[in-house]
């Protein structure tokens, strides 16, 4: 598709276009410098600060730039540091398994059962709550799942409950699929509709079951995709503090409150970034594996 | 046949059942607003505009409004532009560093909110860029081009090549070629890029509210509202956040999709 580096001094006519390659290259770096100078002062410089400021040192509350490991070793030695590290990774990975199953009929009905046009205005319909404030949703869910809430009020009636659900690992776990599950649906959608139809129906045309196509046909088809989804679940679940603080009380704290725990009350920036690299670590490590699982070539 | 009936209502009633849990958040909060109840549930109480009035005639969402209107429209701008020469770059050009400029690009939404907010603030202390408007006007920027790249580079690859070196061989310059080919072209696109970093600016609350300082925007002050206790002014405000950025997120689509749409009739 690209014109890659097709420039204007080969015209095809005899027409000379006489372009000096000054300009040429004037041109070309007007519209590829700007990004890199940007994202290397807005993008990467802060994430090294950040990496480096983890080995500074606060003194009479004031930070000063140095090398040490005192806050690498605090922060490691600490029990709700590590209390918090296995909450927020069980959290985000339930979250993932949750989101994935109940993603799924949803994707497989817009990729199988209906027209193209009505799927369109499905992902039309999706896309719109991601770029919605979450943090007003999460505000509605609040009210919404609360002992005295709209959910319980309406499950009186029928004579049961009331339910605790605000301050559970529940509350958390709706508020992550409030964030994630629109675009989880996407992402499974896509990649369910573009595999090739004729292999599942060649599948159901040799006696294949439904749910046994699914399983040996149409997963693993719709392998990448479906891992692509799963990370992104997972990253945004990991790095989200709204959801497990307002609908999941907080106790202990996950990750990114315990962040802004230390960042707003302690003024311990360094010991915040101790907390942020490990998550960042964390996240590549998950991000690479399921890379390097999506495109693993199948053996056998 | 029964069954697959059956089957056919299952999934179609479950269809419905997720796009009801992904909208209720949304449409309560509008009802919510208008509910004379402090604590709102089932039934409803009695209709009021009383929220309303107290976030009108409060001078800190005035002030915070006119902070968030600022920073989306100058963050739409600079992201959508640098999003279109990103995506000019990546369409035209080939080049050794190309990954790892796209990747320059590409992955700031794959960084968490939080850990963004932290970098930022630490950074921007240090070069003397704290607490002011431009901060958040530079950190959702970084935030949102990717978003502006990634629309612009769509339409770009629905163009047909030769349409600039056509332009080219007729004598326009490059520049020329840029501003009467390419640009119309990705008129749409840059439509859709503008109203998309815009609403998400709009709405981001994380990095804000880290590096805000007294420049507060909206959804900092509805975080700090949140954070107190329960009051309905935030159903009120709310709504008035959803009804913005769904209006551009649709206006967004719409302008991208009808004009795809146009141009499949117009070659079929």
């Amino acid at each position: 598709m690209s014109v890659s580096d097709q420039s204007p001094q080969m015209p095809s006519t005899g027409r000379a276009t006489i372009t000096p390659d000054r300009r040429s290259r004037l041109f070309k770096h007007a519209l590829r410098l700007p990004i890199v100078v940007w994202q290397g002062l807005f993008f990467v410089a802060p994430l090294f600060f950040l990496v480096a400021m983890s080995f500074f040192i606060v003194r009479n509350y004031r930070m000063t730039e140095a090398f040490e490991m005192k806050n690498w070793l605090k922060m490691m030695s600490r029990d709700y540091f590590w209390d918090s590290y296995g909450l927020t990774i069980g959290l985000a990975t339930l979250a993932t398994l949750v989101v994935m199953t109940v993603a799924f009929p949803a994707a497989y009905t817009l990729a199988f059962r209906v027209s193209e046009n009505t799927r369109r205005w499905a992902v039309f319909l999706l896309i719109i709550p991601f770029f919605t404030s979450y943090l007003v949703r999460i505000f509605s869910w609040y009210v919404i799942l609360a002992e005295s809430g709209v959910i319980n009020a309406m499950l009186g009636y029928i004579g049961l409950g009331p339910f605790i659900m605000l301050n559970t690992k529940f509350g958390t776990i709706v508020g992550y699929m409030t964030l994630t599950l629109p675009l989880v649906i996407i992402l499974q959608t896509f990649a369910l509709a573009n595999i090739d139809r004729t292999l599942v129906e060649a599948a159901h045309n040799l006696g294949c079951r439904p749910w046994r196509t699914i399983v040996r046909v149409v997963l693993p088809l719709a392998k990448t995709g479906f891992i692509i989804a799963a990370v992104f679940c997972f990253i945004l679940s990991f790095g989200d503090f709204v959801s497990p603080y307002y609908l999941g009380g907080s106790k202990p704290p996950t990750l990114p409150i315990l962040i802004i725990d230390t960042v707003k009350s302690g003024q311990q920036w360094p010991r915040a970034a101790v907390v942020a690299v490990v998550m960042m670590v964390t996240l590549f490590i998950v991000a690479f594996g399921g890379i390097a699982a999506a495109y693993r070539r199948r053996l056998s | 046949m029964k069954r697959k009936r059956l089957l056919r209502g299952f999934l179609f009633g479950y269809l419905a059942l997720v796009l009801i849990f992904i909208f209720a958040p949304i449409v309560f909060s509008i009802i919510f607003s208008f509910n004379s109840d402090r604590f709102p549930t089932i039934p409803l109480g009695s209709f009021t505009l009383k929220w309303y009035e107290t976030i009108w005639q409060d001078p800190d969402v005035w002030e915070a409004a006119r902070n968030s209107l600022i920073v989306s429209l100058s963050v739409a701008s600079v992201a959508t532009f640098l999003g279109f020469a990103t995506a000019y770059t990546d369409y035209r050009y080939r080049f050794k560093l190309k990954p790892l400029y796209l990747a320059l690009i590409l992955l700031p939404p794959t960084i968490p909110l939080i850990i963004m907010a932290l970098a930022m603030l630490a950074w921007f202390a240090k070069i003397g860029l704290a607490g002011q408007v431009i901060s958040i006007i530079i950190a959702h920027t970084v935030l949102t081009a990717p978003f502006a790249m990634a629309i612009i580079r769509l339409r770009l690859s629905q163009m047909d090549a030769s349409l600039e070196a056509a332009a080219w061989n007729l004598g326009a310059d490059q520049w020329r070629a840029l501003r009467r080919v390419i640009i119309p072209f990705c008129r749409p696109a840059i439509i859709s890029s503008f109203c998309l970093t815009a609403a998400v600016s709009f709405d981001e609350f994380a990095i804000a509210w880290f590096i805000s300082g007294l420049n507060k925007t909206i959804p900092v002050v509805i975080l700090e509202i949140v954070t107190g206790n329960i009051d309905p002014q935030v159903n009120a405000i709310g709504s008035f956040v959803f009804l913005t950025s769904i209006t551009l997120v649709v206006i967004a689509q719409v302008v991208f999709m009808t004009r795809n749409k146009k141009e499949k009739a117009h070659h079929g």
